[in-house]
């Protein structure tokens, strides 16, 4: 084990303030390394309180120069935090940045373990197997490739038109490609927006049409992303673009088609099940693009073969019944998911009575009703849809902070619960009852408007609502809705008559978040959220380099952050173009031709067809530009013909000795 | 022997879950015991059954490998070579006379801390039940004992 090679190694032991050094002996560490591994070619270990800060990492620089190190290895945290940090100290000092390791003696050592004596001698382990590893490093230069200027944006809500509108406005061209026939997602459904109460249209219409009109955007509707192979700055994406069954380029978005056509079906998309829409449609008046659809499962003329008004009606004759679906495969360096959340199903909380009492709406249904272009033009309404309650209950937080369903907090429910009190009061003047947990309303103008609504005579209940019930106890209660509640405040059961209750149900992943993510090759947290590449320094990126995540995608959230998560996209994005190429790590198989015998059991294992076999030598040959580096090839190769830089057989094996250096000299 | 056997264990990680899960633990300050050892390797199908056995050979009582579940694999399906291949290993294990149970395969994805903690300290305290494997120890005597008796055939010795 000991080093032929005379190497000259450096260790350095980070304390990370107390981080490290209150579970981990650092001077023991250090003393371990200069002493115990002296014969392994370190001749120097430093230990200091933070060696990521500038005169930790200035010591390291001064040791290569001085004392000529050949190799460095830092104990200190996660490589996926600062390998980065140091191996940049290293390259600055004018060491090949690939001959140093980071031993992460803090998220694998003294944050999981409490024993301050097993810890300083698994610490020591780590360094040694880091040690032995670094040895058999070799210097490597980084790969670049170029970046393709055009970029995907998936997903056509605020946030998605957002970042597509930044990059497209820098002069960069965008795919935007929308699952729905129109762009606009959650926010074209609102009527008004917290906390200024500015209406959602009017905010949201005029972006809606710029993205749709914009030179810079390519604007796919009614598609969706079904393959995506390359790496960053150079993704192959293949779209799939649904039949609308009509010519786009002869539509002119008249509307009469929609006007004519016979079929009436209640609409759970856009209206939210309260409202109407045509078999032949867009979600509004306001849709980008203008073109509608047909809805094929409802329409008389795909079910029954008759009917055609919508093509007799049609002015353009852009009716195309034969239509069929389209695949287009793009080239783009950079995507963006902004793929937003679905909401809670009500019904799972079967003790509020959604869809058996028909008074109890969700905040969503409530939306679409206080929407002056809505199903009951803004009318606040019983189901019967001409009742005007008298008393209204909302209730927060349902579907969330509850262990039974998802145990986070929706972060936007509170203040749209006080927004439908608000406008409540301001349409009907009713009694309103608000039932909360705890109110949230930490954002800018949040807590006032709490107070304003306090002001507008809104009942305040603190409490978990038991059940929404309208089984009356007595003559009084007939007809109502009571709300059972425990008021926390007075500390006594409360049954409070009400005429129709609205239920804020919370935010929740995509239902096909987690395929999506496969697809893109970017992973979910344990809730089903999107994970960010770092959850407080680098919430955009994702683990996948070129794949960027804004708005709720990533999690529950307002207007203002997923816009603003749009914007910070984007300006990654455009960085990543700007720079005009990326640096990739060098991690790559390659094929020793000598060695290779020609038996092919490689070609098979690669995903990414990075192999091939050249028929005129008989041996296999890997494309480095097609490899992602995984390492398989190596491990199968039955001639030891195939070799992976950054993670060698040497560099791996030699770890696993130093790991379990303490066990055979305790043995010897 | 009062003292409790401590095992020592080499576990493999995927830079993309499982390692990242370790990561997690450590930021979220979950507790895991103190046995288990993390080489990190780009992806679990990069895992050669010749790590294993070197790390059986050398010293570890028991190896854990773990990945991105199946169908999450950074590299799309590698980690179902590293299922095939862990299979057969455990046969070969067995004709060696090694319990298969020395070598456990877990997916863990990189929000999945928890279940690694709980991963880890399950395979401690089943290899504890197992026992020292000490093959290493039985290979430095077997070399002291043919250098003695200086034999015509060499043993098989793994030479990894
Ligand atoms: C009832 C209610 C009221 C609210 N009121 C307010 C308010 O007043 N003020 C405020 O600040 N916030 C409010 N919010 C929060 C607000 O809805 C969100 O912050 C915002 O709409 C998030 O936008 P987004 O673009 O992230 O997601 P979304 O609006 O969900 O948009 C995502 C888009 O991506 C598309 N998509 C999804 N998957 C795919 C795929 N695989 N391929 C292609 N396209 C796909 C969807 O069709 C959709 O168009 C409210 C939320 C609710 C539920
Ligand atoms: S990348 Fe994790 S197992 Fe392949």
């Amino acid at each position: 084990m000991s080093n032929d090679k005379t190497n000259k190694i450096g260790v350095y032991v980070c304390h990370c303030g107390t981080n490290i050094s209150h579970t981990v002996d650092v001077a023991k560490v250090r003393d371990w390394a200069a002493e115990g591994l002296g014969s392994e070619g370190v001749v120097i270990a430093r230990d200091y309180k933070f060696m990521c800060s500038s005169p930790g990492q200035e010591l390291i620089e001064q040791d290569i120069k001085e004392l000529g190190l050949d190799r460095v290895v830092v104990a200190a945290c996660s490589p996926h935090l600062h390998e980065l940090t140091f191996r940049n100290a290293s390259k600055r000092a004018g060491l090949n940045p690939y001959l140093t390791e980071l031993a992460s003696i803090r998220e694998q050592v003294s944050w999981v373990h409490t024993d301050k004596e097993a810890a300083t001698e698994k610490a020591k382990a780590v360094v040694t197997g880091a040690v032995e590893r670094v040895i058999e490093n070799e210097p490597l230069e980084e790969l670049k490739v170029a970046i393709h200027p055009d970029t995907l944006v998936v997903g056509g809500g605020i946030a998605g038109i957002q970042a597509a509108l930044e990059i497209a406005n820098a002069g960069k061209k965008v795919w935007l490609v929308e699952r729905e026939a129109s762009i606009g997602g959650h926010m074209a459904q609102f009527d008004k927006t917290f906390p200024t109460l500015d209406c959602a249209a009017c905010i949201l219409t005029p972006r809606m049409f710029e993205a749709g009109n914009h030179p810079n955007i390519e604007l796919m509707t009614w598609s969706e992303v079904t393959n995506v192979a390359g790496y960053v700055g150079n993704f192959s994406v293949t779209i799939k673009k649904k039949p609308r069954y009509l010519k786009e380029e002869l539509c002119t978005g008249c509307r009469i088609c929609i006007e004519k056509c016979p079929t009436k079906v209640v609409d759970q998309g856009y209206e939210a099940g309260i409202g109407y829409r045509k078999a032949i449609y867009t979600s509004s008046a306001q849709a980008v693009p203008k073109y509608p659809v047909i809805d094929t499962e409802n329409c008389n003329f795909f079910q029954k073969g008759t009917c055609k008004v919508c093509e007799k009606s049609c002015p353009t004759e852009a009716i195309d019944y034969e239509q069929k679906e389209e695949f287009l495969t793009v080239d783009v360096g950079n995507i963006i998911l902004a793929t937003g959340y679905d909401l809670f199903d009500a019904r799972k909380v079967s003790n509020y009575g959604y869809g058996r009492l028909p008074n109890v709406f969700t905040s969503i249904e409530f939306e679409r009703m206080c929407n002056a272009a809505g199903p009951t033009s803004g009318d606040i309404v019983l189901r019967d849809g001409k009742t005007t309650p008298k008393t209204v209950g909302i209730i927060h937080c349902v579907g969330s902070r509850d262990r039974n369903y998802n145990n986070y907090c929706s972060n936007i429910c509170c203040m749209q619960s006080l927004k439908f009190a608000h406008l409540v009061k301001e349409r009907t003047g009713d009694t309103v009852y608000d039932f909360y947990i705890d109110m949230r309303t930490p954002m800018k103008a949040y807590d006032e408007f709490y107070q304003r609504v306090l002001e507008e005579g809104t009942l305040f209940v603190r409490g978990k609502v038991a059940q929404v019930t309208d089984a009356a106890r007595k003559a009084s209660e007939e007809g109502k809705l009571m709300v059972q509640v425990e008021d926390t405040l007075i500390g006594k059961q409360r049954r409070i008559p009400v005429d129709m209750v609205i239920l804020s149900i919370g935010m929740e992943p995509r239902h096909d978040a987690k395929e999506t993510g496969k697809l893109f090759g970017i992973g979910c947290s344990a809730n089903g959220w999107f994970t960010e590449k770092h959850a407080k320094l680098d919430p955009i990126s994702t683990m996948t380099e070129g794949i960027f995540i804004a708005g709720t995608a990533t999690g529950p959230k307002d207007i203002p952050t997923s816009v603003a998560q749009g914007s910070a996209a984007a300006a990654r994005v455009l960085n990543m173009i700007m720079r005009g190429e990326v640096t990739l790590e060098p991690i790559k198989a390659s094929v020793y031709q000598g060695q290779c015998s020609g038996c092919r059991i490689c070609n098979s294992l690669c995903p990414f067809n990075a192999i091939t076999f050249l028929e005129d030598r008989k041996v296999s040959e890997i494309n480095p530009a097609l490899c992602q580096g995984c390492g398989t090839c190596v491990a199968a190769c039955p001639a030891g013909a195939i070799s992976g830089t950054g993670f060698s057989n040497d560099q791996i094996l030699a770890q696993i000795d130093g790991l379990l250096m303490d066990v055979t000299l305790a043995d010897a | 022997m009062s003292e409790q056997f401590e095992p020592v264990i080499i576990c493999f990680t995927c830079n993309w879950c499982s390692y990242r899960a370790a990561d997690l633990a450590g930021t979220a300050r979950m507790h895991y015991a103190p046995n288990v050892r993390l080489v990190r390797l780009m992806c679990s199908g990069r895992l050669d059954p010749t790590f294993i056995m070197k790390a059986l050979s050398g010293g570890a009582d028991g190896v854990l490998i773990t990945g991105c579940h199946p169908g999450e694999c950074h590299y799309i399906e590698q980690n179902y070579k590293a299922q095939s291949r862990w299979l057969l290993l455990r046969r070969v294990l067995k004709g060696l006379g090694i319990a298969p149970e020395r070598v456990k395969l877990t997916w863990t994805s990189a929000s999945e801390g928890t279940k690694l903690t709980k991963e880890i300290n399950s395979f401690v305290e089943e290899i504890r039940d197992q026992g020292p494997l000490a093959w290493h120890k039985n290979l430095q005597q077997e070399k002291q004992e043919t250098s003695q008796h200086n034999p015509k055939q060499a043993p098989v010795e793994v030479t990894v």
